[in-house]
């Protein structure tokens, strides 16, 4: 896909490796991207330097839904996730950089009692710590998407309600890496592309730096911004997360005439879908069950994923699928993010991004940068440090992730 | 295609059937009890590799199965 990337945005590539900087991060995706910008427009802090196997953004930043909600189940994930959301609808305005951001407004249907109570706990808790999602009734929802049937076919998935979120938004993927890129570059971040990380060095148990294929580069902090391939990095430094690395597949139809307005999900049913600014119907389910780094595609998942949309809303049996992909995501223990201090002096992670990191990019980098440059954690990111898993106090939230796991 | 997992008793199958067993392995330098149940709670290799893991067949014989998978092919 081309969208004249060079005419559109002003990326600064710099040729030259530089032996040591203040900060490297290692990953050129939205979070790393996203760390360097705040970094350098928060705090001042350009001696940075992102390090990039293949090109920004050609990870699960690339390869995601581009969904943008902030409707979790536990304070702290609402909270941060509401803060995320803030910044994303500021962004086209703080850049200058149009990333198609768009506000939809996401429907979450449920079909029981299970689901009902589920939901409207979640609008309770969403109100109390600052998101709009409501409840909504069966009438609301034919009001909102009349495409939905109600009746699901007749089958037991009858709809009996749900959530809606007016917040949630979808944006460009590529758009957000770029301007963010973009915006740090132009106040002097290094952004080196084709540079696999190959080990880290260092002193005893401190990380000082990462070695790469194009020499050894010292850092004062290394961040690793990586996706599905993050225990590979940490265990380099002797880390240990509470990761496993799943595969997640999406697949976007061909162009639908109509609009199609909001993002539909139903977690019970394992779907949801969204209208890209094309027309096509970007559709997504569950993780593959296997843990792997592989990205190949199944007509498995087409098929599973394809069963609950088309019986939700029949106007899909007449599309036909365009292009499938798959990425392969960090999935954490508890499916929620971790961000911080890992116990090795140097090396600092943002990982656990999941299948739900792309709502995250905006306040994912802005904490990850003020906790670089003040070497405090934020109290936004305190509970999503590495350490809850030690002190027994996870985040557990697997029913927001909006896919089945 | 979608992976297909051999099972001695059954043939090749696929992964739909089964369900995967994670088999904890806390590193031998983790020697204080507390740190190694942390470790075999929630911490995880990942392997990026060939890996022998433990699946139960489900759908088919109902038993486990010790399984060799390359994680970076399937």
């Amino acid at each position: 896909m081309n969208e004249f990337i060079e005419a559109q945005v002003a990326l600064g590539w710099e040729q030259n490796l530089r032996s040591s900087y203040d900060v490297v991060i290692v990953g050129g995706g939205g979070h790393g991207m996203s760390t360097a910008y705040h970094l350098a427009t928060r705090h001042g802090i350009t001696d940075v330097a992102v390090l990039e196997r293949g090109y920004i953004g050609s990870g699960n930043s690339g390869r995601n839904t581009t969904i943008i909600r902030a409707n979790y189940g536990i304070p702290e994930a609402v909270r941060f996730y509401q803060r995320s959301v803030d910044l994303y609808s500021r962004l086209e305005e703080e850049t200058g950089r149009w990333i198609m951001h768009d506000r939809k407004g996401l429907l979450w249907l449920v079909h029981g009692t299970p689901g009902t109570r589920n939901e409207r706990a979640r609008s309770i808790v969403n109100q109390a710590f600052g998101a709009d999602t409501v409840y909504v009734t069966p009438e609301e929802v034919g009001e909102i998407c009349p495409e939905v049937d109600m009746n699901a076919g007749g089958g037991e998935y009858r709809v009996t309600g749900g959530s809606y979120s007016p917040h949630a938004a979808t944006a460009r993927h590529d758009r957000v890496v770029w301007a963010l890129a973009e915006g740090a570059m132009k106040r002097g971040v290094h952004v080196h592309q084709r540079t696999a990380v190959t080990g880290l060095l260092k002193d005893g148990d401190r990380v000082t730096g990462v070695m790469t294929d194009r020499g050894p580069v010292t850092a004062g902090v290394t961040v690793s911004a990586v996706g599905g391939h993050v225990s590979t990095l940490a265990a380099m430094a002797g880390v240990r997360l509470p990761i496993r690395t799943h595969p997640l597949q999406a697949f976007v139809t061909n162009h639908y005439a109509r609009t199609f307005r909001p993002i539909v999900a139903s977690a019970e049913m394992g779907f949801y879908v969204s209208q890209t600014p094309r027309g096509e119907m970007l559709l997504g389910a569950g993780i593959d069950s296997q843990p792997s780094y592989s990205y190949r595609s199944s007509y498995e998942f087409l098929s599973h994923c394809s069963l609950p949309a088309v019986t939700l809303l029949p106007f899909l049996r007449d599309l036909t699928v365009l292009r499938q992909w798959t990425g392969v995501c960090d999935m954490s223990v508890d499916m929620s993010p971790i961000m911080g201090y890992t116990g090795v002096d140097g090396f600092l992670v943002t990982t656990g991004w999941g299948t739900w990191g792309f709502k995250g990019i905006p306040a994912g980098g802005e904490q990850m940068a003020e906790l670089i440059a003040t070497d405090r954690t934020p109290e936004l990111i305190a509970p999503f440090s590495l350490n809850r898993f030690k002190e027994d106090r996870l985040m557990f939230d697997p029913g927001s992730t909006g896919t089945t796991h | 295609m979608v992976l297909r997992l051999a099972c001695p008793h059954c043939g090749p199958r696929p992964v739909e059937e089964w369900t995967y067993g994670e088999v904890p392995d806390p590193p031998d330098h983790l020697t204080e009890a507390d740190e190694r149940d942390v470790d075999r709670g929630f911490m995880m290799g990942n392997t990026e590799g060939v890996k022998v893991e433990r699946w139960f067949h489900a759908g088919g014989c109902r038993r486990w199965q010790t399984i060799t998978r390359d994680t970076t092919l399937d």
